[in-house]
């Protein structure tokens, strides 16, 4: 047991690049220490800002450089950090959103644990660019160690003067909470997080009013995505031309891509959107190719809540657009790869039993929607199938899809969606036959 | 009380961060579960008094959550992950081993009260699949030779 996770990085990739910079330092034992971030240049981009940088200036560089949410739903940071209005005399809040638990998804994990000063630097410029006095960082429960780390380095920051009263002399005051979680996929919802924070049920809320208006405690409240804080420092640093000379024209930057599932090497890899998808499983440097030799099935391009690719679409290039064109979605960036042993059945099967565990139950489609897949699909697939069934699924598809108050219910929907799309007969052969067309067996090594 | 001074301090250090009380309660239970191993009324109760919180409250949120045990569980609760990723690599096969192994079915705890073994969702650590979670420790990229480890590790630890 060690304190960190022994997955895959392209570190040392990253660290020779002129560009790449989330991973850069990740494979520095040091590096989650102040001093060891500081070396490496942190928290300048925090001086620079509170060195008489005015928050407007601030969110016209983030808004230029294109960042997306990293997330999921790929939302211009700097858009929605404009949204908070400039003349509200509540406080504003800044929540981090750090309840990774999207299946396929392990990138935000990573930065805490080796790097959590790059997310408390991107987190007081944003806070700054609010006009935020407290901020928080919601980490999911199940990351206790995660937690600990960022406790740690929080203390740090307040004891080098990162974070406090008058921060350097700027006269800006800024408090840090690191907030757990009980290990709800909901809280990872905006407004499901803003409820838990506040002492509730991790339910999500009616939008509008979204949270920069009406969002923690009822004040504007901005939430962003750990990868998505983590990239601000150095738009801050190097600019926003800077950030957009990588990536393609409306996705700039760089992102983690979590590759998981049957290749080679799964890990995280930081590459410029953009990069191809082929590749990413393919090359030795990355995915190295299908576990075991096999062929390839099908790959979820952005985490479980996105529409599978079959091995003809697989040449797209891992962008919001390109995605979005080949019918799926870059998300969270979760690449989860199925080799041609998988029974498609069985693998909805263990999505759609997780969406249907994580609903809230505040909404009936989501709610009794997911409940009623699930129990439709462990029929098909334990071999009780009935005539009908697949076309019950997709009408309940249709049922759930745009109609809930949070897009936990579209999530549920979209790979079911797709799956059948994609390899229909293979669910009518498990309804007629009784029995799967080819049979998950995955032995533990 | 079955919360110790000790947690009580850090409840107490953590709710007073807060614009309003009812945020502490999941830092809250959080300290209770680390010290304690789960939830329980009495434990509502206990902490509804020390963060000033009706416990009606403190009971609604709790139970909301599913990553608290709301019963005793083993001295160590191993806690599998069945999503999607691990499953591609061997999770079923490695809950099967486990039960072999501690002569268990998922959901029960050993006679000698050491192991509880239960399936939980994503744990967030595809890319070391299969992965458990035993007590905080997340333990990876598992295989049978390394879960015969961990298990020998634990007992003699006990």
């Amino acid at each position: 047991m060690t304190f960190y996770s022994p997955v895959i990085t392209n570190a040392a990739e990253v660290a020779g690049s002129e560009k790449l910079h989330l991973l850069r330092y990740v494979e520095d034992p040091d590096q989650h220490k102040v001093e060891k971030f500081e070396e490496h240049g942190g928290y300048r981009a925090l001086k620079k800002v509170l060195g008489g940088m005015p928050p407007e200036k601030v969110i016209e560089e983030v808004r230029n450089s294109g960042l997306r949410g990293r997330g999921g739903a790929g939302f211009p940071a700097g858009v929605k950090w404009g949204f908070v209005p400039k003349d509200s005399p509540q406080p504003r809040y800044l929540c981090c959103n750090a309840d990774e638990s999207e299946p396929g998804t392990c990138k935000d994990r990573v930065i805490m644990e080796r790097d959590p000063h790059a997310i408390i630097e991107g987190m007081a410029i944003a806070a700054y660019a609010i006009g935020c006095h407290l901020m928080f960082i919601y980490i999911r429960g199940e990351f206790g160690h995660c937690i600990e780390r960022m406790e740690k380095a929080t203390e740090e920051a307040y004891a080098r003067g990162h974070l406090g009263r008058n921060i350097y002399d700027s006269g800006y005051d800024l408090d840090m909470i690191v907030h757990s979680g009980g290990g709800a996929y909901i809280c990872g919802e905006e407004t499901a997080l803003l409820n838990s924070i506040e002492g509730e049920r991790g339910m999500s809320r009616i939008r509008p009013p979204f949270p920069a208006i009406e969002g923690l405690y009822g004040c504007p409240t901005i939430v962003n995505n750990v990868e998505t804080l983590s990239a601000v420092p150095h738009i801050i640093n190097r600019g926003a031309d800077w950030y957009k000379t990588m990536g393609t024209e409306k996705s700039t930057g760089s992102k983690i891509f979590s590759l998981s599932g049957h290749v080679n090497r799964p890990g995280n890899y930081e590459v410029e959107l953009g990069f191809p998808l082929r590749h990413l499983i393919y090359d030795p440097a990355y995915g190295g190719g299908i576990l075991g030799g096999r062929k390839l099935k099908g790959v979820i391009p952005g985490g479980s809540s996105t529409p599978f690719l079959t091995p003809e679409m697989i040449d797209v290039n891992l962008d919001y657009e390109s995605l979005a064109e080949a019918g799926s979605m870059l998300g969270s960036g979760a690449v989860i790869v199925f080799n041609e042993d998988t029974c498609i059945v069985w693998a909805i099967l263990k999505l759609i039993h997780f969406y249907r565990h994580e609903s809230c139950g505040k909404c009936t489609p989501c709610r009794e929607g997911t409940a009623w897949l699930e129990q439709i699909i462990r029929r098909i697939e334990r071999g009780q199938g009935k005539p009908g069934d697949i076309e019950h699924i997709e009408e309940i598809c249709d049922n759930i899809l745009g109609r809930t108050v949070c897009p936990l219910g579209d999530a549920a929907v979209m790979p079911i969606q797709s799956a059948i799309k994609l390899w229909r007969d293979e669910w009518q052969y498990h309804v007629d036959n009784k029995k799967c067309l080819v049979k998950s067996e995955f032995a533990l090594r | 009380m079955i919360l110790t001074e000790e947690s009580i301090a850090r409840i107490r250090e953590k709710a007073a961060r807060y614009p309003i009380r009812k945020s502490a309660i999941l830092p809250a239970i959080t300290v209770a579960y680390r010290q304690v191993g789960y939830l329980s009324e009495e434990i509502y109760g206990e902490v509804s008094q020390i963060i000033g919180v009706p416990v009606v409250e403190v009971a609604e949120a709790a139970t909301f959550y599913t990553m608290f045990p709301k019963q005793p569980v083993g001295k160590f609760l191993i806690q599998v992950c069945h999503n999607i990723s691990c499953s591609l690599l061997g999770a079923e096969s490695l809950i099967s081993y486990l039960e072999e192994k501690l002569e268990i079915k998922k959901g029960e705890t050993t006679p000698d009260g050491l192991f509880t073994l239960v399936t939980v969702e994503c744990l967030g650590s595809c890319a070391t699949a299969p992965v458990m979670q035993i007590n905080q420790d997340y333990y990876e990229n598992l295989t049978r030779e390394k879960v015969d480890g961990i298990l020998e590790e634990l007992r003699s630890k006990s």
